[in-house]
């Protein structure tokens, strides 16, 4: 599969490819993965939420059968492979993009993918805040929606944000993936060039970058975190 | 202020039911520090946080400021816990606040001016004695400091009520202390009615003035902490004030008077003490229980002592004890 993977000829190529296609690819890996994050982050933050403080004996507890109803459809979604959920989404895809190609699609079912796993992090994050300090909120006649955003969330900005790391560099991998249906950016150029035109040079390359991307992400990720982490005695 | 009435909490647990709390009757005065002590499991975790409603009592009325706790609809309840704080063993800061953040929280709650907020904060500080630590965040301070944070922060919105549950019982002896004093002088200068629950016996003995004794969810004596103290009734009652146990035989022998010795940080330990009165004084005094320990030279606890029964003796050796810089001496009477 590799010989000649460093011929002039296909180093020219990658040469070319790298000043014409690469610079734009990155930037549209870049856009897709955080976008789809936040949007990501927007649905399934506060459901993450919501299955911690909806629980019995929580902050705000909900009808324990809508509970279980949205334990449900996180699992479902969560079980499903990304390839099979690309080809599901097909229809929601058209509803709000108005087309099922291109790169502005994909982020469609990166979302739908991406928030289930979102909530599960978020509820475990939502779990690790000390119970005590909740009920000394409480304590002091904190209302619920105050109980959630001015201790749970404030104190679990650490876990969050490492989280939120950890989210950022799956989705990566799944946009990546999204260059089978027609998505941009440097997994379209791996597989383009490396599975159907035999290229190889072009998708190491790629692939290359897709590692230093997540490299970066995750850099910036603990370092923020362990920033923002107010028990660390500095 | 507030009133306990037939009280009773039962917890359901897989294998059955736990009592915690059992028809508990108590009155406590406003104004007053009311000590609530008792071993471990007696329940008086359960019983502290039945006041503010963080447990809901299983049956009874709770009644605080002349207004029942339990018949409130949630929003009224919200209102009624912001004139009764409570600080808590594991001091519960904020992590993720510096301290003045931490102290103008329960005020973010009430909705006041951010400035005004700052404002109080900043006196709060000051009146705990960490005026410097305001940007310092809890992870950087001490147990104690963070307790002091911790008071300033139940201080802030003017409460009537302060319910400590086990505040102290993560610090050191010392610490202990002052973090006590402070108590007494938020009591003092505030008028704010203090319920303090502990397992330790200095505790009461420093700062309470009335204390009720639980043993398996119910109060098995109450009153005064002098009297309660000088002569436990019940089985729990004598359990903790002499840990080690009373010396029975001396005590179905004697038929002298008694007295109860309080060391409160003294500079002098209990046996040399009745050593020295011997020498100075001559009256020989017998020791029936004790229960002392010393910490940087400085004796906390108490003692039992027999006194023979000869008045004149007895009212010298009342005398001596008394004048014995932090030890208080106090004649018991059966
Ligand atoms: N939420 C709960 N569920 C079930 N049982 C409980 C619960 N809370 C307390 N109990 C039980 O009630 C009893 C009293 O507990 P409580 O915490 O009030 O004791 P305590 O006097 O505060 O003890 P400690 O000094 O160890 O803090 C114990 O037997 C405990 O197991
Ligand atoms: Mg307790």
């Amino acid at each position: 599969m590799f010989t000649g993977l460093f011929s002039s000829e296909s180093l020219q190529e990658a040469i070319g490819v790298l000043q014409t296609e690469i610079p734009f690819a990155i930037w549209e890996t870049f856009y897709v993965t955080v976008l789809s994050t936040a949007l990501a982050i927007v649905i399934g933050l506060p459901l993450g939420v919501l299955l911690v403080v909806g629980e019995k004996g929580g902050v705000c507890p909900i009808p324990a059968w809508l509970l279980k109803a949205l334990n449900v459809v996180i699992n479902l979604l969560r079980s499903i492979p990304f390839l099979i959920l690309m080809i599901m989404v097909f229809p929601l895809c058209r509803l709000l993009i108005g087309t099922t190609v291109g790169t502005n699609a994909t982020i469609v079912p990166l979302v739908v993918a991406a928030f289930p796993f979102i909530a599960r992090l978020a509820e475990g994050s939502m779990r690790e805040v000390n119970p005590n300090v909740i009920e000394a909120a409480q304590s002091m006649g904190a209302t619920p929606f105050q109980i959630i955003w001015k201790v749970m969330i404030p104190e679990s900005i650490p876990s969050l944000i490492s989280n939120a790391t950890v989210a950022i560099t799956t989705i990566l991998g799944y946009s990546a993936m999204s260059g089978i249906i027609g998505g941009g950016g440097l997994g379209k150029i791996a597989i383009n060039y490396g599975y159907y035109r035999y290229k190889y040079l072009v998708m190491v390359v790629a692939v290359i970058l897709l590692i230093l991307l997540v490299q970066i992400f995750q850099s910036v990720g603990t370092h923020l975190a362990i920033k923002s982490d107010k028990r660390l005695k500095k | 202020m507030i009133e306990l009435v037939h009280l009773s909490k039962t917890f359901q647990v897989s294998d059955g039911t736990v009592e915690a709390l059992r028809d508990i009757t108590l009155h406590i005065e406003r104004g007053d520090i009311y000590g609530i002590i008792g071993m471990s499991g007696a329940g008086k975790s359960t019983l502290v946080r039945c006041i503010n409603m963080l447990e809901r009592p299983t049956s009874g009325q709770v009644i605080v400021d002349g207004k029942e706790m339990n018949a409130m609809s949630a929003s009224q309840l919200r209102e009624a816990r912001r004139s009764i704080t409570m600080i808590f063993q594991g001091f519960n800061l904020l992590m993720q606040r510096n301290c003045l953040q931490n102290i103008c929280f329960p005020m973010e709650l009430a909705g006041f001016k951010k400035a005004d907020a700052k404002r109080r904060a900043m006196e709060l500080l000051e009146l705990v004695g960490l005026p410097d630590k305001a940007k310092s965040y809890p992870a950087q301070l001490s147990g104690g400091q963070q307790q002091r944070v911790a008071i300033a922060r139940a201080l802030a919105i003017n409460p009537k009520v302060l319910l400590c549950d086990e505040a102290t019982s993560a610090l050191d002896p010392n610490t202990t202390h002052s973090i006590l004093e402070l108590i007494k002088e938020i009591n003092q200068k505030l008028g704010i009615t203090v319920v303090v629950i502990t397992h330790q016996m200095s505790v009461v003995e420093d700062i309470c003035n009335h204390v009720a004794i639980l043993d398996g969810g119910r109060v098995v004596e109450e009153g005064l902490v002098s009297d309660v103290f000088s002569s436990p009734q019940s089985a729990a009652a004598k359990k903790l004030v002499f840990p080690s146990g009373v010396d029975e035989t001396l005590l179905s022998q004697t038929d002298g008077r008694r007295i109860r010795l309080v060391f409160n940080g003294a500079q002098v330990t209990g046996a040399p003490i009745i050593a020295k009165m011997a020498v100075d004084i001559g009256v020989l005094a017998n020791i029936i229980a004790a229960s002392t320990r010393t910490i940087d030279a400085q004796a906390y606890g108490n003692m039992l002592l027999d006194i023979p029964k000869d008045s004149e003796q007895f009212d010298r050796a009342l005398e001596y004890l008394s004048a014995i810089p932090n030890v208080i001496a106090e004649e018991v009477k059966d």
